[in-house]
């Protein structure tokens, strides 16, 4: 019996990644930059935080396939002689490090809000509701920027760059939980509703049980979808903060901080610094909107019949 | 009548959250000045003996208790004083809004792009969905919306300005003053200087406006009033363009309004990269400096913004749905 049904999974997977070559290379992709980011430790030639392990005489060299490189150096090295290889490497961790812990945040409050605002409903439900409302009026991106900015200009660029890592997950995650709270309310609402809520509720369940036992496993799919393309969200707004030199500073680079710091350099001439991380960047957010994406049409019953 | 009076009703209920909103706006500047700033560093620098120090802050009433200080940084507001530059030495406000023509010139020219594009690319999209053209263009705004702003702009500039030599990389050129306002729309250097900042920042609110342009058409496409014109003998040019495209405008209206916090920020991003003489950039140059009294005036003065932009939006919205009619009033 669980045989027969795993095979109809297997096969409907199948199904479905042929119908989406796009999603299957998205995947992929995406696949080998998180294992490679996870990694990083065990394959980069160089540790990019360790200021004394590069030398400022192979400061600006090109990548492998131009003129005056050399081959130590994988995709060049930037002006401080920082293998680049090795900086995208770490830096894509923590890129993806921060965009994931952020939508941890936002989820973890997101769906608990809407869970008890839809499974409640009343007074709880508006003050919920009102709240998100007024959260997603502000920008997050602009809100993110100006408490950073209040941390940099209170605190000064060093304690502020000890911090960055944990400031930018809660400020990215404090931010959007409206999301999930308006998606985990409105598929509260209609769970809610249902025969095995009401028989839960009759045999004796306490609220928390048939909340958490039996309506959050219902509503997940929902939530997958937009979690992945909160996850290209965060790791976007981390990038722009960073850019912004509100971010990881350079001794700790993420795809931003890099980005930020080779754009000085490219009127030199010297491009690849700046631009070779903001395609991995580039890479990275296409790749999971187009997972996000497919994602919702697969998961989303309506959207299978078109 | 009545439709009238509830329309201003509306109108003035909306007016009195936005002071509100504005005062809390105020109250938060002020605690951010209250613990981050030392108000007297901006007039006497650091090298002043204490017992000096401790005189001019009795005189100057800031050893006060904090209510007593609110309610005098209130009254300032009020009269369009928010304090004092540290690194400029001149009233924050002068500085902010003197770098607003050029904020206000780059958002300008990307919102015309925007428009110009949205508007017949998100018809487009609706009325023939199944078109090559159509999923073009909505597979190029998924990749819009994929590439962060100030990556579009470094690709420009390393495309435009490094490769090419076509067009300036920063700056805004040669402007003229008119006054009250420089500006940069009147010579073509520059024109020249503002067209890559302006295609980078319509860049990312293009797709959003393409995307919503078309859900809303589609949504007024599926009512009976479509059919029904159609069936009058109404052409399909006009049928799209004069009825449907009015109702669709309204969601977005609401929505463009909302976008308004995402587009200053946007705006920084691209005044960055292009390092473009605008209210975001004077921004970071406040904050990696320190000065506090600056960094709370273009919060106070971007929240204004913000507040004005919503009340209108709001106001818009009103006047713009049919089945609030004020004129049908009188």
């Amino acid at each position: 019996m669980s045989v027969g049904a795993s095979e109809t999974r297997t096969r409907a997977l199948a199904g479905f990644a042929a119908a989406r070559p796009g999603a299957v290379l998205a995947a992929v992709l995406l696949a080998v930059v998180a294992a490679a980011a996870a990694l990083a430790p065990l394959i980069a030639p160089q540790n990019p935080f360790d200021l004394s392990s590069f030398d400022l005489l192979d400061a600006e060299l090109p990548p492998v396939w131009q003129q005056s490189s050399d081959p130590r150096f994988l995709l060049g090295t930037d002006a401080q002689g920082r293998d680049l290889f090795s900086a995208i490497l770490y830096g894509t961790r923590i890129s993806l490090i921060v965009g994931i812990l952020a939508v941890v945040i936002q989820a973890a409050i997101g769906v608990t809000l809407g869970l008890v605002a839809g499974y409640f409903g009343g007074r709880v439900d508006g003050l919920v509701t009102r709240l998100a409302d007024i959260q997603l009026s502000l920008s997050t991106l602009m809100m993110a920027i100006i408490v950073m900015a209040l941390f940099r200009a209170g605190l000064g660029g060093e304690a502020l760059s000890r911090f960055a890592v944990p400031l930018l997950v809660l400020v990215i995650g404090l931010a959007e939980w409206p999301i999930f709270a308006r998606t985990a309310r409105a598929a509260t609402l209609v769970e809610a509703a249902k025969d095995y809520v009401r028989a839960a509720r009759a045999v004796g369940c306490s609220d928390l049980a048939i909340v958490h036992r039996h309506i959050l496993p219902n509503i997940l799919s929902p939530l997958v979808v937009i979690a992945t393309t909160q996850v290209a969200g965060a790791v976007m707004a981390e990038a722009a903060l960073s850019f912004l030199g509100l971010g990881m500073p350079v001794t700790k680079p993420s795809l931003g901080t890099l980005i930020r710091s080779g754009y000085d350099l490219m009127f030199a001439g010297d491009w690849w610094v700046t631009v070779l991380p903001g395609l991995v960047l580039v890479g990275v957010l296409i790749s999971v909107n187009v997972l996000g994406d497919a994602l919702r049409d697969g998961l989303d019953p309506r959207r299978r019949v078109r | 009548m009545k439709a009238f009076a509830s329309g201003l009703a509306f109108v003035a209920r909306r007016l009195s959250q936005a002071l509100l909103v504005m005062l809390a706006i105020l109250v938060i500047a002020f605690a951010v000045r209250q613990s981050l700033g030392d108000p007297l560093r901006e007039i006497m620098g650091q090298a002043v003996p204490e017992s000096e120090r401790a005189e001019l802050r009795h005189e100057l009433g800031l050893d006060a208790p904090w209510p007593a200080q609110l309610a005098r940084y209130l009254g300032r507001a009020a009269t369009g004083d928010l304090g004092t530059s540290i690194i400029y030495k001149r009233p924050t406000v002068d500085v902010v809004l003197a770098k607003f023509p050029a904020s206000f010139e780059l958002v300008f020219g990307a919102s015309l792009i925007v428009l110009l594009l949205s508007l017949p690319g998100g018809v487009y999209c609706a009325v023939r969905p199944q078109s090559l053209g159509a999923r073009l263009i909505l597979g190029v705004s998924v990749l819009g919306i994929s590439v962060p702003v100030f990556l579009t702009g470094i690709f420009l500039i390393t495309v435009f300005s490094v490769w090419l030599h076509w067009l300036p990389a920063f700056g805004r050129g040669e402007t003229i003053d008119l006054g009250v306002w420089q500006s940069g729309l009147l010579t073509l250097d520059g024109l020249e200087h503002l067209l890559l900042p302006a295609l980078t920042l319509s860049s990312i609110m293009l797709p959003l406006f393409i995307r919503l342009v078309r859900s809303a058409m589609l949504d007024e496409l599926g009512h009976d009033y479509v059919r029904t014109a159609r069936a009058k003998g109404a052409s399909p040019l006009r049928v799209w363009l004069v009825h449907a495209l009015r109702n669709a405008l309204l969601p977005l209206v609401a929505v463009g309004g909302l976008q308004i916090g995402t587009l200053i920020a946007y705006t920084l991003l691209t005044e960055t990269v292009f390092q473009w003489p605008g209210m975001g950039f004077l921004f970071l140059e406040a904050v990696t400096r320190a000065d506090i009294p600056l960094i709370t005036t273009y919060l106070v003065l971007v929240g204004l913004l913000f507040v004005i932009t919503n009340t209108l939006v709001d106001i818009v919205s009103l006047m713009l749905d049919p089945r609030v009619s004020l004129e049908g009033a009188r």
